[in-house]
């Protein structure tokens, strides 16, 4: 990076807690052997639950997303981030449902993770254990069973909250009427994987990171976190989106500098979503998440087939894709519809036309609110 | 909510509570009627996005796809009926088509607007253009039958395919017509088949 990245204060707290957290109160048994004694997971929750508990809804959030998924995040004060899809009169309706939302594990917003203590009192770091996506998924399911939910009337996660509601759809398939999945996969393709290692590679080469442990130290290898979130922005967007937002103007100048700064709007742009990112997000998180996600396969964890970890479900599924979405496209959706219907699922599938890839589901798009509100109903 | 009258009839003579697989379901207006009406439990495929998305907003299961290809992705009679309305004679290729729904059904309903209705014919005779008619309303460059069929050559394709004939129905506009002289008088067909 050149140390050409804005320095962004940041609260050293990442895990504020403004989320109330369950703390498990048994070992959470995870898919690499190992157990987690005194797990924690922070959540949030929006509307009533019913008194048959029957109308919760669980959202899953994707890589750096979190729980804040319709009220304001603590650190950057920005809204939640859902917002225009979860509250009351929304396609997700908490006058309707009591919607759940919860920190997956190896994050970092309050539920355990590699920035948590470990029973020596001193940070994880690297020794957290390495999580899967059904991991996170075992660790919300601890937490509907603290809240009293047997089974959820839908499920529902874009990106990596899909993986997890097909993990969960798959693995517990009486827990959730519904499984809602929007721009996701069943498993993570070469160029995922190829993308992620970019990023934790920019963040193990920042002589900060110190084999990850860096918690007491003076600086963070915000640095290296900050080249992988710019790395792994540009998968989310589009190229004609990127084009059309900034094209090759210039920032700030009226012609080129033969020098490196952030000559181009575009760079200017990444470098501050990079920046911004470290303010709220830790890198060894990022590393076990980004770990998690590469690992996910569902057809692997059930003897090769896909078709067959659905086998026999009873849940109605809906699975949406975008046209412009090169991270996961619409080919990765087919995929699990195809395996759905070999199945026999209830299964509905549409591929939404919108500009901005992979982000899209993130943004105004008024038939998937449609195709939300009408498959909740 | 009244129903396109082959899908009236196909209604009608599908067994209640039976699986049932929709391809080209529309807005999903047939499926909707089996489900409500015969405890169905119905699956719909359909290529315009716009479409699924209002099936889905109803509360359908409606795959976006392409009866040509996604067809071959479901297992072998997975449902007690394949249906077909209205789009046989817009696939690549009708008589593969046929061959799949009696695969994925254990009987199908295939409807489709008659060519050799007299109407077409005296278009074409006496006009010397291609029909544009009530049944067939679309101009030749822009329709989307590129494969016009009329139900002697659906009796044809379907003996050829080996399948039987279990009903059929013909129409002229909203009329059900006898079956004599069909291939004349009929605007369209429903046929029921088994293999």
């Amino acid at each position: 990076m050149g140390g050409g990245l804005p320095q962004v204060a940041r609260p050293m707290n990442l895990a504020a807690p403004a989320s109330p957290v369950y703390r498990i109160p048994h070992p959470l048994p995870l898919d690499c052997g190992q157990a987690l004694e005194g797990c924690e997971i922070a959540y949030q929750t929006y509307g009533a639950l019913a008194p048959d508990a029957a109308n919760a809804v669980l959202v899953c959030h994707a890589l750096t997303g979190d729980q804040y998924l319709a009220s304001p995040h603590p650190i950057t004060g920005k809204p939640g981030w859902w917002e225009r899809m979860v509250g009351p009169g929304k396609p997700i309706d908490t006058n309707r449902h009591f919607v759940i939302c919860a920190n997956v594990i190896g994050s970092c917003m309050g539920s355990s993770g590699p920035a948590s203590l470990a029973p020596d009192g001193r940070p994880y770091a690297m020794r957290f254990p390495v999580i899967t996506i059904r991991d996170m998924v075992r660790g919300i399911i601890a937490l509907l069973e603290g809240l009293g939910i047997a089974r959820l009337h839908a499920v529902v996660g874009g990106s990596m909250g899909g993986m997890q509601a097909l993990s969960l759809a798959a693995n517990w398939p009486e827990r959730a009427s519904r499984v809602l999945v929007i721009a996701s996969t069943a498993r993570h393709s070469a160029q995922n994987i190829a993308f992620h290692e970019v990023g934790r590679q920019a963040i193990m080469a920042d002589p900060a990171w110190a084999e990850g442990d860096y918690y007491a130290a003076e600086a963070k290898p915000d640095n290296g976190l900050a080249v992988a979130r710019m790395a792994a922005h540009i998968t989310y967007l589009s190229e004609a989106g990127l084009t059309a937002k900034f094209g090759r103007r210039l920032q700030d100048r009226e012609a080129k500098g033969f020098g490196f700064d952030a000559e181009f709007q575009v760079e200017s742009y990444l470098r501050y979503q990079g920046s911004g990112f470290t303010r709220r997000f830790d890198a060894n998180s990022y590393l076990y998440i980004t770990r998690a996600m590469d690992y996910f396969d569902i057809a692997e964890e059930h003897g090769g087939k896909l078709a067959d970890a659905f086998a026999g479900t009873q849940a109605r599924f809906c699975i949406v894709s975008f046209d412009t979405d090169w991270l996961y496209p619409t080919a990765e959706s087919r995929h699990i519809v195809h395996a759905l219907n070999a199945a026999g699922a209830k299964v509905s599938f549409v591929e939404l036309s919108a500009p901005h890839g992979h982000d899209s589901f993130l943004l105004e798009h008024h038939q998937l609110d449609r195709v939300v509100k009408g498959f909740l109903e | 909510m009244t129903l396109r009258p082959d899908l009236a009839v196909i209604a009608a003579h599908v067994a209640p509570g039976s699986r049932v697989l929709d391809i080209g379901c529309g807005d999903g207006a047939l499926m909707a009627a089996l489900e409500s009406a015969s405890g169905c439990d119905a699956r719909g495929m359909e290529l315009d996005g716009e479409l699924v998305e209002r099936c889905v907003a109803r509360g359908l299961s409606v795959v976006q796809g392409d009866a040509n290809i996604d067809l071959a992705n479901y297992p072998d009679k997975a449902f007690d009926y394949a249906i077909l309305s209205q789009t046989l004679q817009t696939a690549t290729r009708p008589d593969r088509m046929l061959d799949e729904l009696l695969r994925v059904g254990r009987r199908a309903f295939v409807s489709f607007p008659n060519f050799a209705h007299w109407r077409t014919r005296a278009a074409l005779m006496f006009g010397g253009r291609m029909p544009v008619t009530r049944a067939l309303p679309v101009s030749w460059y822009e329709t989307q039958n590129i494969h016009h069929v009329t139900i002697e050559d659906f009796r044809d394709l379907a003996r050829a395919k080996g399948a039987t004939i279990e009903r059929a129905w013909f129409f002229s506009g909203e009329k059900q017509i006898g079956a004599p002289a069909a291939n004349w008088r009929a605007e369209f067909a429903v046929f029921e088949l088994s293999r």
